[in-house]
Parts: C-alpha cells; sequence; structure tokens
C-alpha cells in the first residue's frame, strides 16, 4: 500500500500533497471535492479527521472542524467516504490526517483495520510524537498504514532520527512554528531547513504550513519533493459550500501546473 | 504512626515516585503534544531536573513562599462546621459519629488561592531557561489572578486567554489580571470556557515557542507539567501533614479537595499517598447532575488523550469532546490531570461527583458556621462533608482544602440565590 504514496513522489518532478476537512461542509459534499482535487492534478490526499479541539490549527481549518462536526460527520462517515475513494480512485494515495483521541478512540488495532480496508496509505497524526509511537505506531505498521511524521523548525538534528524512526511514506516539514493557514516562511529558510532534514532521511519530503498561492508552491516545490496545501482549499469550501468542487478543481488545477513544473524554473 | 513525621524519603514500593521517566502514571499522563512543541517540553524537563537539585532553587521558592504568599497557610479546626455534622449523626441515631472537620486555608494565600503557589514555581523556571514572556489559560481567573500577580513582580509581560464565557461570569477577576499589568484575551471557540482557553494558548505557544513560557495552572498537560505541578503544590499537603502531626500527635483518616484538573487535590494528596491509613476523596463537579451536564471525567468520562495527555475525558464513542459544564469555572472542564485517572485506577483515592446545587448549600452553609466564604470550587469539596463526616467517629479527623476565597463568586451566587446586586 505504501507504493502509492512512494509512486506519487518517483514522478521525476515534486508532488502536490493537498488537504480537505472531511465531512466539510458535510458527508455528503466530501466526495465531489475529493474528485476535483483528483481532477486538478493533486499527486496526495490528505483527508482531515474532525475534532473538536483542533488546536495546532488556525481559524480556516478550526472553523472546517466544527462546521463537520455540526454537519454530523463521525468516523464511520470518514472511513465510508475513504473506501468509496479508494474505489473510484485506485492509484491516488490518501492520508487521514487528524489528531490522537479520534483515531485510539476504539483502540488503535481497531483503528488500523479500519484504515487498512479502507484503502488508506498513511496517516498523520498531530498529537502523536514520537515518544508516543507505541500508542498507534505498532499498529498502523502491522498493517502496513504509514506512519507520516512531522518534522518542525524546532526539530533539531539530534532529534531528527528519532523523529523518522518507525516513519514511512514521506515526512511532513512544517515550516513554520505556529498553526495552520497563518504565517508562511521565507524561501531561504526552506531550503536550508529540507537540506538539513535529508541528511537525516531518505524518505520524500513535503513541506507544509502557509503555502496559499501557486508561486508560493512553486518556490517551496524547487526545494523539496513536495509542497503541501490545505488552509486556501479549505478556504474554498467555506466560501462555496457544497458547489466547492469547481472552485477547487480550478485552485488544484494551478498550484498542480506550478509545483510539477518548480524544478524546471528553478 | 507518629514514627513517620516526614514524608520525604519514598519507599521502594511508594506510590509517591510517579511518573515513569517517560512521564507517565500507570497508562496515563505521557507527551501528546506537536513535534514543534516536543523539544521545548524536553528542555523543560532537564531544567525541571536541574532545578531540584539546585539548593539555590528551593531556597528562592520557600522564601517567595513565605514573605510573598504568606505561607504556611494556617489549618484550622472548624467547631461548628463539626458540630453540625454530629447533630445530624445524632439525629440520625448515631450519637458516637461525626468526625472534626478541619480546613486547610489555602484561601488566605496571596491572591486567594493555591494557584500561586504555583506559579512562584513556574515563572523562577521561566526565568531560569532565558524566557522573557509568559502566557497561560484560566477558568475561574485565579490562575490567571496568580500568573499576573508573579510577572509583575518579576517584570515579564503576561497574557492570559480565557473563554469569552468565564470573562463574563468572573468580571472582577478580569479586572484583577488588568490592573496586575495582563493582557486578556477573551477566546470564543467551542463554549468558550477552560478548554477552549487552553486550546487557544497551546496555538499561541507553538507559534512563539522560542521565547515564551506557558504556565500551565493544573496538574495536568504534557509531562513534565503535571509532576512539576504537583510538586510545587505538595507544599500544602506538606504543611497540613506537620500542623496536624504537631497539633495533635496523629494523621488524618480522610482528605478531601475539590477537582478540575486536580491540582489543589494532588498538592494535598501526595505527601500522604504512602501513609496507607490515610483515606483520599476527590470531588468531582457534578453540575446538573450525571444523567445531564456535568464535568466529573472519572465519574463520567473513558481514557482519552487531550491538551498533551491521556487521561479520563468527558467524550463520546467517536472520541469527540463533549462540552462540561459546572456551576463553578474553574472546575468547568472535561479532563482531570492524569495522576489522579492513576490514582482512581489503583483505587488509591476514590472521586465523587457534587451537584451544583449541593455545592450551593455546602457554600452558604461555610459562610454562615464559620465565617468563611468560600471559592464555588471548595465549596463541591466541603459538599461531601455530609455524605462523609457524619459517618465517621468523633475521634477521626477529616481534613478538606479550602482552596480559594468566594469573593470572586458573590455575583454567580447571587444569581443562583436570585438576588439582584
Amino acid at each position: 500500500m505504501t507504493n502509492r504514496l512512494s509512486a506519487a513522489f518517483s514522478k521525476g518532478r515534486p508532488a502536490l500533497v493537498t488537504f480537505i476537512t472531511g465531512g466539510d461542509p458535510t458527508p455528503d459534499a466530501t466526495p465531489a471535492i475529493l474528485d476535483a482535487l483528483v481532477a486538478g492534478g493533486a499527486d496526495v490526499i490528505e483527508l482531515g479527521m474532525p475534532f473538536t479541539d483542533p488546536m495546532a490549527d488556525g481559524p480556516a481549518i478550526q472553523a472546517a472542524n466544527l462546521r463537520s462536526l455540526a454537519a454530523g460527520t463521525r468516523t464511520a462517515d470518514i472511513f465510508r467516504i475513504a473506501k468509496d475513494f479508494r474505489a473510484r480512485h485506485p492509484e491516488t494515495p490518501l492520508v487521514l490526517m487528524g489528531y490522537a483521541n479520534p483515531m485510539v478512540a476504539r483502540g488503535s488495532e481497531w483503528f488500523a483495520a479500519q484504515c487498512a480496508d479502507a484503502g488508506v496509505d498513511g496517516i498523520i497524526c498531530v498529537d502523536i510524537p514520537s515518544e508516543e509511537d507505541p500508542e498507534i505506531g505498532p499498529a498502523l505498521r502491522a498493517h502496513g498504514i504509514s506512519f507520516i511524521r512531522l518534522a518542525t523548525p524546532t526539530t533539531d538534528t539530534a532529534r531528527l532520527p528519532a523523529v523518522v524512526e518507525g516513519s514511512s511514506g514521506f515526512l511532513y516539514y512544517v515550516s513554520v512554528a505556529g498553526v495552520t493557514g497563518k504565517q508562511q516562511a521565507a524561501v531561504d529558510t526552506i531550503k536550508e531547513a529540507v537540506a538539513r532534514i535529508r541528511s537525516g532521511t531518505d524518505l520524500p519530503i513535503a513541506v507544509g504550513f502557509g503555502v496559499r498561492t501557486p508561486e508560493q508552491a512553486a518556490a517551496f516545490a524547487a526545494h523539496a519533493e513536495g509542497v503541501v496545501v490545505g488552509s486556501a482549499l479549505v478556504d474554498l469550501v467555506a466560501q462555496h459550500g457544497a458547489d466547492a468542487a469547481e472552485p477547487v478543481r480550478e485552485l488544484t488545477a494551478a498550484l498542480a501546473d506550478a509545483v510539477h513544473n518548480a524544478k524546471a524554473l528553478a | 504512626m507518629n514514627t513517620a513525621t516526614i514524608p520525604n524519603s519514598p519507599l521502594p514500593n511508594s506510590l509517591r515516585t510517579q511518573p515513569d521517566e517517560r512521564g507517565h502514571f500507570g497508562q496515563f499522563g505521557g507527551r501528546y503534544v506537536a513535534e514543534t512543541l516536543m523539544p521545548l517540553i524536553l528542555d523543560l524537563e532537564r531544567e525541571y531536573k536541574a532545578a531540584k537539585a539546585d539548593p539555590a532553587f528551593k531556597e528562592e521558592f520557600d522564601d517567595l513562599m513565605k514573605h510573598f504568599v504568606g505561607r504556611p497557610s494556617p489549618l484550622y479546626y472548624a467547631p461548628r462546621m463539626t458540630e453540625h455534622f454530629r447533630a445530624q449523626a445524632a439525629a440520625q441515631g448515631k450519637p458516637d459519629n461525626g468526625a472534626q472537620i478541619w480546613f486547610k486555608r489555602e484561601e488566605l494565600n496571596h491572591t486567594g488561592a493555591h494557584k500561586i503557589n504555583n506559579c512562584i514555581g513556574q515563572i523562577l523556571l521561566a526565568i531560569r531557561m532565558g524566557k522573557t514572556k509568559i502566557i497561560a489559560e484560566t477558568g475561574a481567573g485565579q490562575h490567571g489572578v496568580a500568573t499576573a500577580t508573579v510577572c509583575a513582580r518579576f517584570g515579564l509581560p503576561c497574557t492570559i486567554f480565557m473563554g469569552a464565557t468565564d470573562v463574563a461570569r468572573q468580571q472582577p477577576n478580569v479586572f484583577r489580571m488588568k490592573l496586575l499589568g495582563a493582557e486578556v484575551i477573551p477566546v470564543t471557540s467551542g463554549a468558550a470556557t477552560l478548554k477552549d482557553a487552553m486550546n487557544e494558548a497551546l496555538r499561541h505557544w507553538v507559534a512563539h515557542v522560542h521565547d515564551t513560557f506557558y504556565i500551565i495552572g493544573t496538574a495536568a498537560g504534557p509531562h513534565p507539567y503535571p509532576e512539576l505541578v504537583r510538586d510545587f503544590q505538595s507544599v500544602i499537603g506538606t504543611e497540613a501533614r506537620a500542623q496536624l502531626l504537631e497539633r495533635t500527635g496523629r494523621l488524618p483518616d480522610l482528605l478531601i479537595a475539590a477537582v478540575g484538573g486536580g491540582s489543589n487535590a494532588i498538592g494535598l494528596f501526595h505527601p500522604f499517598l504512602d501513609d496507607t491509613d490515610v483515606q483520599m476523596l476527590g470531588v468531582e463537579a457534578g453540575g446538573h447532575g450525571l444523567d445531564r451536564e456535568h464535568a466529573a471525567s472519572l465519574t463520567g468520562g473513558k481514557p482519552g488523550i487531550l491538551h498533551g495527555n491521556k487521561t479520563y475525558l468527558l467524550q463520546d464513542e467517536d472520541g469527540q469532546i463533549t462540552e462540561a459544564h459546572s456551576i463553578s469555572a474553574g472546575l468547568d472542564y472535561p479532563g482531570i490531570g492524569p495522576e489522579h485517572s492513576w490514582l482512581h485506577d489503583i483505587g488509591r483515592a476514590k472521586y465523587l461527583p457534587i451537584t451544583d446545587d449541593q455545592a450551593m448549600e455546602a457554600f452558604t452553609l461555610c459562610c454562615q458556621l464559620e465565617g468563611i466564604i468560600p471559592a464555588l470550587e471548595s465549596a463541591h469539596a466541603l459538599a461531601a462533608l455530609p455524605e462523609v463526616a457524619p459517618k465517621m467517629g468523633k475521634d477521626q479527623i477529616i481534613i478538606v482544602n479550602v482552596s480559594g476565597r468566594g469573593d470572586k463568586d458573590i455575583f454567580t451566587v447571587a444569581e443562583k440565590l436570585g438576588v439582584k446586586l
């Protein structure tokens, strides 16, 4: 299953990783938005699992979490959306992103088995650092689900091996110390940080947090294997609601074009 | 009992040696934080270890406790409260019953609650670490006031995150914080109470880790916070233990304290954990009742992960956190410190939910019988007395932690009593 993820980062050009919150604005609206991401050229899809207390997220994704929960989204809806996505898109890697409590509420074994059944390729969990790996890591690895970890500007070289240990798929580099969708890191610091992190891992590195426009995405993509865009897409969902698919496809297409051609420009 | 006068040398099988080196109390506790915060949490752990080993740190802490906070706080025998429950026991046909009731008077501390003990310890750590800005969350405002106080004392800028609902119901404390020079940021997400204030404080912290220290107000959050907050608050139990021994030559039979996050309770309980004859009762906020809205995470919740630790939480089957309710803003939180979760699971301490109405009765009783206006949080602890005191013998001793004074709560109480101020 990890093959879909490695394939996405082995196309000889940077990958576009896109995030939306599952169930936002409603569970029924999510499949069309996911299809729009694929149609627009996203290489990896992150599907956010809504949580009542999204403490690492800025206002845009906080609001998306609350919209989704207000629409009645349950964990079962997220897995149903994932399974249907897999049936429609056998090749596009799908990653669930969220917070620990909804992932472990029924036990990590249950969660990992559901992921495997739904064709989910990997997990990003904001609040399970490598120190707490036993909480969910062993179950994910046993079911062949990639545990994708986050590295940040505060992750120093000494700590990096521990962060990478037991992870697979790709490494998500959080480019700024902060919450999602707020400030943006300077390109110079990205270049330096990615070089530093690359010395500690063979995993592809995707850079995210604060990337909103095709220009910014291209600038980051020139230094990494992938770029993650979330809040800008979530903002479109906030603006257009159930009709968000077409605007999401348009922004994704512009981002994909910029990211896929970034190396040539660099 | 008298042989063990000083609780400072835990036995090999002691209950006082938690957490383990990974910050776990049994299955609880831990460090469930975003990677951005992890290196800082590790720094804090190193710095706390160094501070504990540094006599100068302890000396400065003790000096501030004595001269700035006003410690030791008195251990007070409450004669009319004692008589009240003896009369109740007699009316129930048990004339030999009715335990002696003693109050640990934390409400007499500078700023009016136990919260200051922890703030003194943490700001000394912040200064050791070279941090130049302080943030904190607050529910009732007591921790916010205590944090603003130590920030003023040490000249550090202070930002307090407080749920907008709590800002409205705790106006006097909001004004106190502002007088002390703090900036109070009302948080409007969620139910706009303590949980949401903590989310927002964490969001701010993650963006300012390089220069900012987060003074967490209770014995919860990622390791090493539950440990260090407990250690700073343990002054309560250490004093109470020595004071009662000096006055009566014996240890208490029962300790009672209110539990929101649980810092005043763990501060009282911890020095007694290895005294096997001392029973402990933590009082949770039962709100409108356990079948309705409440904040009793041990009695009505299950283990989960929130705000950096694994602990009992109010949540649904999907792990979504449910809103807590209590008349007391300081107990209005859907979780509890991890050491309490552990003490609950191993059975060392018992936990009892008390409703808003029971707390109100105890509040009034304490005002009228002892001339002490307790905080609504502490009124929850006092409200356990009718359940236990009449069942105990007259020679038995209960210590109740009167963790804070109730001046801040008079508007809430007036509203509840239908009185317009």
